[in-house]
């Protein structure tokens, strides 16, 4: 389904600001495949999803999803095979727009924008019905600008957004760092469903842990812009916490308890 | 008593300049509230819209054919400010002075055709001599030929396209590329592509009013557009600090700019009855749009309290 053929990237070459986020990411990705990856701050996690979704070009390698190679398609034409969803919830919807706009943008993504009416009748119940599943009470609410919302909310509403086309990969990119515990919880059982529910491919980037070793079938580990870890669904069922953090010790050299006194 | 009459008799005239610029205030709306930029080329292309007009007319053309090869001049302005800021990089605001400077030398060479001057920085026009379909000779006629009847038709009938093209797919479209950008290129919406489309149609609008204005005054001139966003701004900004809060709809707020326009030349025609020269008009103009940016934003600084977020249990 997604294929990351060798994939470099360094921001700012030439400067002090020199980083080399992405030093040689190969990944394959199987259909059904929900894949949780983990790191600390800076190992290229979100970097990683930045370059799968084209929002800048990458130095060398290649991508491919399902078949197609798209390492030269911008980001919007990228968009025609993937669901996002950002870390910022200001980021994955139109503050200014109703509701039912930003779900009616969103039921075209990847179509030619034509002179077409923007949202029909028959599209409206059917946003009603889908934001009745979310059970925010969001379904009463249709002509409301999204900027009205809560965090969760918007949140919530993006997932909907993200899949309302079924899109070959869903990409989440720490999609409940800004919120509540409650209220991350709750996105995050919606975010399980939702992939259940339509057999999706999924790429969550999380900062949590238990969230990776939660969810998903797949775990990978990330460090210096290389993927030094990568557990399958056999050996994801039994693992613990601190198997996760020996291992890092292990691999790294450094432990994360180390790396984080670091960053901090 | 004498000033407040002869306000009143030259109102008609301040209604009619407001209606004109009021399809410029629709322009710049679609760029400064819609694409979210401000867009300086419309100094440029209003003076382009009139002066294509006028030389076109002059040269004995169809005054509708004269509107038409006008706005699309407008739009082609349009075009190179909406290329220079997307594929050549260039930062919205210097895009559109960069084309607006460029325009100034090309106006006084379109004026010039078909004359032996090589460059003209004004060019009459006569509604004896040529069919214009709007003049302010006959502002306060009772008659058909009134430049009022047609004016606020073109209104409509701008503000009823406008309305049925944002309720499109595409339209909609240009809407989230203001609205978001990382949002819309998401949604697999090509933001490039639609901020020129939204520059294009601006600037379309834009040369029209200055067509419009070209023979409702009987001229174009090379600085008949200069200041024109600062007049653009205060008709959107003064149409939305009065009816913002009771015009929700889209038609009606685009109708709110218009209403701008015409207050804005009818306090205008005030202050000058009032003993003001036209040449302080600048400065007024340019005091007004600070005090109704800076309203709102001191409101927002100093004197709202500690603002609870809406957030009720997601």
């Amino acid at each position: 389904m997604l294929e990351l053929n060798n994939i470099y990237k360094t921001f700012n070459p030439g400067t002090v600001n020199e980083k080399h986020a992405l030093n040689g990411i190969s990944l394959k990705l199987n259909e059904g495949d929900f894949v949780t990856v983990i790191g600390s701050n800076g190992a290229g996690k979100s970097t990683v999803l930045n370059a799968i979704a084209g929002v800048w070009p990458v130095d060398s390698g290649s991508i491919v999803i399902d078949g197609q190679n798209v390492t030269g398609l911008p980001e919007y034409k990228r968009a025609k095979f993937l669901g996002r969803v950002f870390q910022d919830p200001m980021t994955g919807t139109a503050a200014t727009m109703e509701i039912q706009e930003n779900l009616a943008l969103a039921k075209r993504r990847g179509d030619r924008r034509t002179l077409r009416a923007g949202i029909t009748k028959k599209e409206q119940e059917e946003y009603r019905e889908q934001l009745r599943a979310l059970d925010l009470g969001l379904e009463d609410r249709m002509t409301t600008k999204v900027g009205l919302l809560s965090g969760g909310q918007r949140q919530a509403l993006t997932l909907l957004m993200a899949t309302l086309k079924k899109p070959k990969l869903l990409l989440l990119d720490e999609h409940t760092a800004a919120l509540d515990p409650k209220t991350a919880e709750k996105v995050l059982n919606t975010t399980d469903r939702v992939i259940k529910e339509h057999n999706l491919t999924a790429f969550m980037v999380t900062h949590n842990m238990k969230d990776a070793i939660a969810h998903g079938n797949r775990l990978i580990m990330m460090n210096e812009g290389k993927i030094i870890l990568d557990i399958g669904e056999e050996e994801k069922k039994g693992l613990t916490m601190k198997d996760l953090l020996d291992k890092f010790a292990e691999i790294s050299g450094s432990s994360i308890q180390s790396d984080k006194v670091l960053l901090a | 008593m004498d000033l407040l009459l002869s306000f009143v008799r030259s109102l008609p005239g301040a209604f009619g300049q407001g209606l004109a610029w009021g399809l410029m205030a629709i322009g710049v709306y679609l760029t400064y509230k819609i694409l979210d930029v401000a867009d300086l080329t419309v100094d440029g292309s209003l003076a382009t819209g009139g002066a294509v007009c006028a030389v076109l007319i002059s040269l004995g053309w169809n005054p509708w054919l004269a509107l038409l090869m006008a706005v699309i001049a407008g739009m082609l302005a349009g075009l190179a400010t909406g290329l220079l800021h997307t594929s050549c990089g260039i930062p919205a605001i210097l895009a559109g002075i960069l084309t607006q400077l460029a325009l100034y030398s090309l106006n006084l060479r379109i004026m010039a055709i078909g004359d032996t001057a090589k460059t003209k920085a004004t060019l009459a026009l006569s509604v004896d001599r040529n069919p214009l379909l709007v003049s302010s000779r006959y502002v306060r006629a009772l008659a058909v030929n009134n430049p009022l009847l047609l004016l606020a038709v073109i209104v409509a009938v701008v503000i009823a396209l406008l309305y049925w093209f944002f309720g499109t797919e595409l339209g909609c479209s240009i809407r989230a590329t203001g609205a978001n950008q990382s949002m819309s290129r998401a949604q697999g919406i090509n933001t490039d592509k639609n901020k020129v489309l939204g520059l294009v149609v601006s600037n379309g609008l834009v040369a029209l009013s200055g067509a419009l204005l070209a023979q409702y005054s009987g001229s174009a001139t090379i600085d008949m557009g200069r200041g024109a966003i600062v007049i653009g701004l205060a008709a959107v900004i003064i149409g939305e600090v009065l009816l913002g809060k009771v015009f929700r709809n889209f038609a009606l707020k685009l109708l709110s700019a218009v209403i701008g326009a015409i207050i804005y030349y009818m306090v205008i025609t005030l202050v000058l009855r009032m003993g003001l020269e036209s040449t302080d008009l600048k400065l007024l103009t340019a005091l007004v749009v600070a005090i109704f940016l800076t309203v709102p934003y001191w409101k927002e600084k100093y004197f709202t309290k500690a603002k609870k977020e809406v957030k009720t249990d997601a």
